[in-house]
């Protein structure tokens, strides 16, 4: 082996200043120095920037020149340069598995302010990796092929945008939506801000677009309930709920839903957030994609009794789409990645019962306020009270489960703009005073703070303070019949009392209920607050730490659309490079078995979650399949014989790291 | 491979004692949450040294017992919550294991603080710096284990026995 001159290990040690961030509290030269003191140490170095171009050359001069094998880079966290330094070390002709990186920034100058201490510590942990490298190995790489195919979980804007992106790269997308139709929150809404365009105008296109894309197969009312395998191919089943409308049969004709036996709409219709009625078989909204109905099992009579007339399939005898008997199905499919854009849902404004919503009928959130502004929505586009009042003042509350120790800290982001624009609105449909209940204004985004300025102009009234609570309690003339906001107005110092007719909370932006499942279900990671974590939050704010998956939209996080369409794409353009690729590299830290050594007891076999480890009747050995081992190294830990070993973490690698930090201790 | 002597023992006497805690955290959740510690400020004790596993999994009862051996106070093993392994169960066969290991180490006579496992997700940097903290004063609390030292004290206890035996023989002989 070309590296291993003279069989002897030459270590060569990089100590990096990074700036002032580990210099200013690690005494970097003083690492390096004792670095070199160090069995097998043959340089060491320190140098500003190690990850720069002169810092990797440093690394590559030394292997040439001084024939280093094996390199220790004291630096950031092994999750961000450890391949730059892999690399830096192949190109000059080293197995990059002979690179062990020492975390002396995330791990140390960052987190302790006692510069001896801390210098201590760099030591320590320098010590060790001297003492682990000494037993690397060179490696190779595993390559993963990649199945073209993408899922895309969920159908908002979000993973419509990533499906048609994907899609019109050439790739085969599976976009899956839980419920009847694709759209999302997007298609609830009247107008978009700050440009006020409609937001169905904009999004129903995108929707036809991706009934009709060849490459999208569209899965609604339907769920992913089980995922395996790993990036490259992916094992996803996919539960159909039945609809009892056979999709391929419906034109949507919408005749079913006329004659249905009930007359009236008699059940809550979701999609206008409860505000009108539509009856046991219905289309979520006349531009549903696709545009087939769907029969709601729960009010159903057929469903639940089986003793109805069915004067739906009357309607229906020519085509005969609807079909009671249809049942859930599953579709087992194979993806090479998959964009997870799974959406929100909002804050419930009775957790803040102060606000009154749910026990005073006039008192609304943003989404339903939306809906009562849309020309199709539950009356026809009047802003009126539930008691059918056009309404003479309207306030509408700020920071409704945001910003709040009490509920969520977070800002929800798109509430003052989404407020702005309802003012406008309302102002728009009804003439109404308009009072805004802010903390602050956030309104920062291309042309956002001009439209801030434009409602401003426009009249409505800016109330600084949070609203203690809403009362229906009079207490002059003025204020009966009415519901009082009591807020302390921090810029006059006063505490008021408002009368308005309507209230309007701006309820935030939550993960969905079911978050935790979906979490689990793709194996990525939650932030605190319950949205899903990206792999970093500045540089890759779409990947997670599960390769292959990637996340886009409010499930990362709040954002309005203009911020979810960038994030979509971004998505799609990592799925797409991944298949481009064909292969995904994968970290050569499997686990094998010395065969002399394997006593056949068997222990290891029920460890793996994989079923990566066999046992051969013939040898009465085991066997670790290394295509399927992903290397967690739990059946190492477990073998009672010491006989099953891991790559790049070999025991002896482990224990000479234990005993190099702790050298001083002894 | 031995390191040149070490010219002052920084621990030679209590007053300078300060606890050491070897640290095993998985590389998904907990080695990323130290991570993110750092990028966040989160300051904690510097006692601690973290050795990066994949998963908690892969932590060989051996490895705690070589760390004490070894000279360290206290040992720390971080993984990711129950059900959320990125190795899909590697933190429950973690788990059992460390049952075993508690009850293992009190017949050894090591202190039942002196090990602690926590599950700490890839965005609670604030918990691995407040574990870290806890872990760091517990075990100051319970004063230096200084198994090496103890090795030693025992291997002369074992050699003057063994002296006084062979000088008894000697006399019987006589």
């Amino acid at each position: 082996m070309s590296e291993q001159k003279n069989g002897q290990v030459r270590i060569g040690v990089y100590v990096c200043h990074c700036g002032a961030n580990i210099a200013d509290t690690v005494d970097v030269k003083a690492v390096a120095e004792y670095a070199a003191t160090l069995p097998g140490v043959v340089v060491a170095r320190d140098y500003k920037y190690m990850c720069s171009d002169p810092g990797q050359e440093l690394v590559q001069e030394d292997i040439r020149n001084l024939n280093v094998n094996r390199v220790v880079v004291a630096a950031c966290s092994p999750s961000l340069h450890e391949n730059t330094f892999r690399g830096a070390a192949e190109r000059a002709g080293l197995n990059p598995f002979f690179v062990q990186m020492v975390n002396i920034r995330e791990h140390d100058s960052w987190v302790h302010s006692d510069r001896e201490a801390a210098t201590e510590k760099a030591k320590d942990l320098v010590r060790a990796a001297v003492r682990r490298v000494y037993f690397h190995k060179p490696l190779e790489k595993r390559r993963v092929p990649i199945h073209s195919e993408v899922l895309v979980v969920g159908g908002g804007i979000a993973g419509i945008h990533a499906a048609l992106t994907v899609a019109d790269s050439g790739k085969k997308v599976y976009l899956v939506e839980r419920e009847p139709t694709i759209g999302g929150h997007m298609a609830q809404y009247d107008k978009t801000f700050p440009t006020l365009d409609c937001a169905a105008c904009i999004l129903t296109p995108k929707m036809s677009a991706v009934k009709a894309h060849p490459n999208i197969t569209l899965w609604t009312y339907s769920e992913v309930v089980s995922v395996d395998g790993s990036v490259g191919d992916y094992k996803v089943v996919v539960k159909r709920k039945p609809r009892y409308v056979r999709e391929d049969l419906c034109v949507g004709c919408l005749q079913c839903i006329d004659t249905c036996v009930f007359k009236e709409p008699k059940f809550d219709d979701e999609f206008n957030m409860g505000l009108s009625k539509r009856k046991p078989i219905y289309i979520p909204f006349p531009q549903a994609t696709p545009k087939v109905v769907v029969i709601d099992p729960e009010a159903c009579i057929q469903l639940k009794t089986g003793k109805c007339k069915k004067s739906c399939l009357e309607a229906c005898v020519e085509r005969g789409a609807i079909d009671f008997d249809q049942k859930e199905s599953y579709e087992e499919i194979h993806v090479g990645s998959i964009i997870i854009a799974t959406g929100f849902q909002t804050f419930d404004p009775r957790r803040m019962p102060q606000y009154g919503y749910g026990k005073y009928p006039n008192v609304y959130t943003t989404l339903e306020v939306e809906r009562l502004v849309n020309a199709s929505g539950p009356t026809g586009g009047q802003v009126v009270t539930r008691d059918g009042r056009v309404p003479k003042s309207v306030g509408i509350i700020l920071c409704v489960g945001s910003r709040d120790e009490n509920t969520n800290r977070w800002c929800s982001r798109v509430c003052c703009m989404t407020s702005l624009k309802l003012a406008h609105l309302i102002k728009e449909h009804t003439g109404a005073e308009v009072f805004i209940f802010y903390i602050d204004m956030r309104a920062a985004g291309k042309g956002y703070e001009e439209f801030y300025q434009r409602v401003l102009n426009e009249g409505v009234h800016f109330v600084r303070g949070r609203v203690a609570e809403i009362t229906d309690w009079a207490l002059d003339p003025s204020e009966e019949g009415k519901l009082v906001a009591r807020v302390e107005d921090t810029n006059t110092g006063f505490v008021r009392r408002i009368p308005l007719d309507m209230v309007v909370l701006a309820v935030g932006l939550e993960p969905q209920a079911d978050a935790l499942n979906v979490q689990r279900l793709f194996g990525i990671s939650c932030s605190l607050d319950g949205f899903f974590l990206e792999k970093h939050p500045k540089l890759a704010p779409a990947p997670t730490y599960t390769d292959g998956i990637f996340i886009a939209g409010v499930c990362h996080g709040p954002k309005d659309i203009p911020d979810t369409v960038m994030q979509a794409g971004y998505a799609a353009a990592e799925a797409i490079a991944l298949a481009d690729t064909g292969y995904f590299e994968l970290e050569p830290n499997t686990a094998y078995i010395v065969e002399e050594e394997c006593s056949g007891c068997k222990s290891c076999i029920p460890l793996c979650p994989y079923q990566a480890i066999t046992f051969n009747d013939g040898k009465q050995k085991a066997f670790i399949n290394e295509v399927l081992c992903k290397g967690c190294g739990t059946c190492v830990a477990a073998c009672p014989s010491g006989s099953i070993k891991q790559n790049l973490f070999e025991d002896e690698e482990i224990f000479s790291e234990i005993e190099g930090v702790l050298a001083y201790a002894q | 491979m031995e390191d040149k002597p070490v010219t002052t023992d920084k621990l030679s006497t209590s007053k300078d004692w300060e606890p050491l805690i070897v640290a095993f955290f998985c590389n998904w959740c907990t080695y990323t949450a130290a991570d993110l510690a750092g990028v966040s400020r989160m300051g904690y004790d510097p006692n601690v040294r973290v050795i990066r596993v994949m998963c908690s999994g892969r932590v060989d009862p051996q490895f705690v017992l070589d760390a004490f051996a070894h000279g360290a106070d206290g040992v720390l093993i971080g993984g990711c919550h129950p059900g959320d392994c990125h190795y899909v169960e590697g933190n429950y066969k973690t788990l059992r294991r460390y049952l075993l290991l508690k009850r293992l180490l009190r017949e050894l006579g090591i202190e039942e603080g002196r090990v602690r496992l926590e599950w700490i997700a890839a965005s609670e940097g604030e918990k691995v710096s407040k574990t870290i903290n806890e872990m760091v004063d517990q075990v100051r609390a319970l004063g230096p284990l200084r198994l090496t030292r103890k090795f030693k004290e025992w291997d002369a206890e074992l050699a003057a026995l063994e002296a006084e035996a062979q000088s008894e023989e000697v006399e019987v002989h006589a």
